[in-house]
């Protein structure tokens, strides 16, 4: 089993075997938790119940999903970590394992670290593999009979049964945990209501047959107050309504799938006009090619559209994505990034699309690239991907990763959009009547930018050719050397527009530290980890940038110029975005980049971060 | 712009627009090209009826049969796209604008090799555009390999003889869907014009399959796609007549051996028999009939098959009638307490 690495030293969590025996500190909102199932076994919904429940405690908490590429029957494992320090990357450690599947228990245990915590079924017999973790076997099979008589629906309640258990060892209010599953079952009372049951048979079984041995207990905190749990997709498709998409193209793809279906339920409920009309278009393409084909065919005839995708999808839109790059078409592309390459490890996180992204489709092409780094960010830059891909006509690439995307996370609340849509420079047939005419390639402002008319504009001057051949300022076809050389050139001129308009880095410097730390995306929270741990245990303040988009803005350049050793930290095996820095850079400066990689397909932890680092600084 | 000039002056349509209005750019494409003709009854149709040029898309894919739209309607907005994907660009385009008339220009190597695959969906969904595949059954502009098209046993200019079966995109458009289906050739200017007009009136995909002889590299003997080919082997499935909405009808028709078929917009088509089992509302005769046709060596040309009561792609969406690509913030960003109560939800 991937998903915990048994021989890693560690300070975290689990006190070390030695003080096992002796009488137990507790360990209050600071664990990691491990639900092991059968995919398709409707764990969802009793994983969901818990992490919920210990947010409704106003505790600190993040869940990830590791599922495999299948519809049902392969092990799944769910992880929940509640941290009273507000810590939600991924923990390498795991002190609390629920075993449910017994076909990875023996392994499951196995991989735990001396005085973490067992929760099995009592047919499995774990105890017998391990002395050295608390062990604490349940009957989930006979609660599960007693709860629920129809056995067809006893499989889904038996893991129910485990929250109760859980929610009865960690000291849990039963408060939360029952206005979280009411919740969770909102619209179905009676599937709620044996839920429930579930619950109290696993909580009650606990507390007249467990003895609790463990140090691990969960106590009101007040850190969750006013914020919201939503996975990352689902904040890209409330970015994309609120952004007024009104073409969506798509291809089912994982991790994607969830952006579009969550975005068809919004659409759905919020842009119905009165009369029944809808003023959205969804469109199940055939594959990717044609969702880019139809976004870029809806971009020119001037519609916010959008698709979202992963890897596989965005290797099939490379001749569009050179297209839209140089015939100047809006359209926004969403990339829930997995593992690649080729199929790679469909249901699993990556960060590397970024290089194929960057340079998607053949010759001289670039793209503008926005790179969210949580779910409020995801919100937020599906909305500025609109204004951006409307004000720079090109396509905008937004790369998310199915962390992000299809884990649940804790944020503010998102922020309602109050700057008024930006529709870029497009000319009306009364601009048309001021003017006499247009040409659409012509470099009018000095920043790269043309005007553009939209089909339908009514005016004998307002049309004009689109092609992906070598066209002039009048996008007349040309094949003249100085033609293609000014066009290129004006869209070189472009990208370093865009520069100046996508959102800047996040930078934190004390301006004492000779170390910096550079990321993106979802490695941010296990830097945030990693900067206190390096601070913690060993003393090193390490600057930190994190890059919210490509090309970079001027902050990138300063920052490593003010540093003399620079770490970028990032999840692919290739060094992908040192690799993009390094072309952006001064040459002296590039000998100062360092690279800390993280691709095993799981979300990087802050300790992998502080261990590469302190071992290349030699602390 | 819609008064009619009366008097002195060049010759207008019911639109006011001198044909002029409706021409294109100087071709490049060889003299004597198929494609050439097809520009000019494009010109004739949206000129005779008095289709407004701004509220044209023209669409296009990769090949000689793509350049085209550059050889007509100057003054409507067109996208030369990339090989084989006109279908998606066109059905992005019109859901942004369902306002607009979508004119699709592809080539056979276009449609039915590289583009096959959006060849076949475009159909299927019925998007209400006009869709031309110039078929000449080779690909000209990489010097004359044979399409997909190419019957078996037609012979290039090297001796090459081709021994795959033909793909009929006819045959296909009509089991797919789309809902005016038919095959006409560009020597043949009046029933290619008529074609047109009729396709102008009609909501949904009309796919016009037109033999459209390249002359550099398969016109030659032997060739199935030649001019002398085509003038032996066509064959009419019924003589086409049309009386557009605004013309009255004045022409009395025999009931027994003419079909009259009610456009969308009120036009009306006339088709009379000239085979036995002609019945353009039967999609099975319709591709029996092309396959018997075919395995004589005929070429059938005509309207094949006419559907005027499916809903197009754009009435299946259930849009607003205003094109979405220009709709007011007011009606795309929802109020500030929708979001409001979307983040309580969450919390």
């Amino acid at each position: 089993m991937a998903t915990t690495n048994a021989g890693a030293p560690s300070t975290e969590g689990a006190p070390a075997a030695a003080e096992f025996k002796a009488p137990l500190k507790p360990v209050s909102n600071d664990f990691s938790i491990q639900i092991a199932t059968v995919n398709g076994s409707g764990s969802q919904s009793a994983n969901s119940v818990l992490l919920r429940s210990i947010f409704a405690m106003g505790v600190p908490v993040s869940g990830k999903n590791l599922f495999p590429s299948n519809i049902a029957g392969l092990p799944t494992w769910y992880t929940i970590r509640a941290s009273k320090y507000g810590y939600v990357a991924r923990r390498k450690d795991i002190d609390i394992l629920i075993a449910l599947n017994a076909e990875t228990a023996k392994d499951d245990i196995l991989s735990l670290r001396p005085g973490s915590v067992a929760i099995y079924e009592e047919n499995l017999n774990l105890k017998q593999y391990r002395e050295d973790v608390t062990c604490y076997p349940v009957p989930f099979e006979k609660l599960a009979a007693t709860v629920c008589p129809e056995a067809k629906l006893r499989k889904l309640v038996r893991n129910m049964i485990y929250v109760g258990v859980a929610a009865q060892l960690l000291s849990m209010d039963m408060k939360a945990v029952e206005t979280s599953l009411r919740k969770q079952f909102a619209k179905k009372q009676k599937a709620a209501d044996l839920n429930w049951a579930a619950v109290e048979a696993g909580f009650n079984f606990a507390a007249q047959s467990l003895t609790k041995q463990d140090p691990f207990v969960l106590e009101r905190m007040h850190a969750t107050e006013g914020k919201i749990i939503i996975d990352g997709n689902a904040a890209i498709a409330l970015g994309a309504m609120f952004a007024g998409v009104t073409v969506v193209t798509w291809y089912p793809i994982t991790p994607s799938s969830s952006v579009v279906e969550q975005l068809i339920d919004y659409l759905k409920k919020y842009r119905i006009e009165q009369d029944g009309k809808a003023n959205f278009a969804v469109v199940q393409a055939e594959d990717e090619l044609a969702a880019i084909g139809m976004v870029l065919g809806a971009g020119w005839a001037g519609a916010r559209s959008m698709t979202a995708t992963s890897g596989p999808g965005i290797s099939l839109m490379a001749e569009f994505a050179g297209l839209g790059y140089f015939s100047e078409l809006p359209g926004v592309i969403f990339d829930v990034q997995r593992v690649g390459p080729s199929t790679g490890l469909p249901t699993r996180t990556s960060q590397a699309d970024l290089l194929p992204v960057a340079f998607l489709s053949h010759g001289d092409t670039k793209h503008v690239i926005l790179l969210p780094g949580s779910v409020k960010e995801c919100f937020e830059f599906a909305g500025a991907a609109f204004d951006l891909a409307e004000q720079l006509q090109t396509p905008i690439f937004v790369l998310s990763d199915l962390d992000l995307g299809m884990n649940n996370w804790m944020s503010d609340p998102f922020e309602y959009p109050e700057k008024p849509l930006n529709r870029g420079k497009v000319l009306t047939a009364e601009d048309l009547k001021r003017l006499g005419s247009f040409a659409r390639y012509q470099d009018v402002d000095g920043d790269g930018i043309p005007y553009r008319t939209l089909p339908g504009t009514d005016h004998p001057k307002a049309a004009y050719f689109t092609r992906g051949s070598g066209h002039n300022e009048k996008a007349l076809y040309s094949e003249r050397p100085e033609d293609y050389q000014n066009l290129m050139e004006r869209l070189a001129r472009k990208f370093e527009t865009a520069r100046t308009l996508v959102p800047a880095p996040v930078v934190v410097q004390t301006g004492k530290s000779k170390i910096g730390l550079i990321a993106y995306g979802t490695s941010d929270f296990a830097v945030a980890e990693s900067r206190d741990q390096m601070k913690k245990e060993y003393g090193l303040e390490v600057d930190y940038l994190r890059i919210r988009a490509y090309p970079f803005t001027r902050e990138v350049r300063e920052f490593v110029a003010s540093h003399e050793r620079v770490y970028v930290v990032e999840q692919n095996r290739d060094a992908q975005m040192l690799s993009l820095l390094k072309l952006d850079l001064a040459v002296e400066q590039t000998p100062k980049l360092r690279s800390v990689r993280h691709f095993n397909g799981l979300p990087i932890d802050a300790r992998s971060v502080t261990d590469e680092i302190v071992l290349q600084e030699g602390v | 712009m819609a008064a009619t000039v009366t008097g002195p002056g060049p010759k207008v349509n019911r639109i006011g627009l001198p044909v002029i209005e409706y021409r294109g750019g100087k071709t490049t494409l060889c003299a004597g090209c198929g494609h050439n003709a097809i520009s000019e009854r494009v010109i004739d149709a949206m000129y005779e009826m008095g289709v407004q040029p701004e509220r044209v898309m023209k669409l296009s894919g990769i090949g000689c049969s793509s350049k085209s739209p550059a050889y007509f309607l100057s003054r409507a907005h067109s996208f030369n796209s990339v090989h084989g994907r006109m279908p998606s660009v066109a059905t992005g385009a019109l859901l942004a604008n369902k306002t607009m008339m979508g004119l699709g220009v592809s080539g056979d190597g276009d449609s039915a090799s590289i583009g096959i695959g959006q060849f076949v969906h475009l159909m299927r969904r019925n998007l209400p555009m006009i869709y031309i595949i110039e078929d000449n059954g080779v690909y000209g502009l990489t010097k004359g390999q044979f399409s997909a098209t190419a019957d078996i046993g037609s012979k290039l200019k090297t001796g090459v003889i081709n021994d795959l079966p033909a793909i009929d995109t006819c045959s296909l458009a009509i089991q797919l869907g789309a809902t005016f289906v038919g095959r006409s050739f560009s020597g043949d200017k009046k029933q290619l014009l008529t074609m047109l007009k009729a396709a102008i009136a009609h909501k949904g995909t009309v796919m016009l399959d037109v033999i459209s002889p390249c002359v550099t590299f398969n016109d030659h003997e032997g060739s199935t796609r030649s001019y002398k080919y085509m003038q032996e082997h066509e064959d009419a499935i019924a003589e086409i007549g049309f009386v557009p909405h605004f013309e009255e009808i004045d022409v009395e028709y025999d009931a027994g051996t003419t079909l009259d078929v009610t456009m969308h917009d009120g036009s009306s088509l006339r088709l009379k028999k000239l085979h036995e089992h002609y019945d353009p509302t039967d999609r099975a005769a319709a591709v029996k009939a092309l396959i018997e046709a075919h395995e004589k060596g005929e070429v059938l040309t005509g309207v094949f098959y006419i559907d005027t009561n499916k809903p197009a792609f754009t009435d299946l969406l259930n849009l607003v009638d205003e094109p979405l690509a220009t709709l007011p913030q007011e009606r795309v960003r929802p109020a500030k307490q929708v979001l409001d109560d979307i983040m309580a939800r969450l919390k």
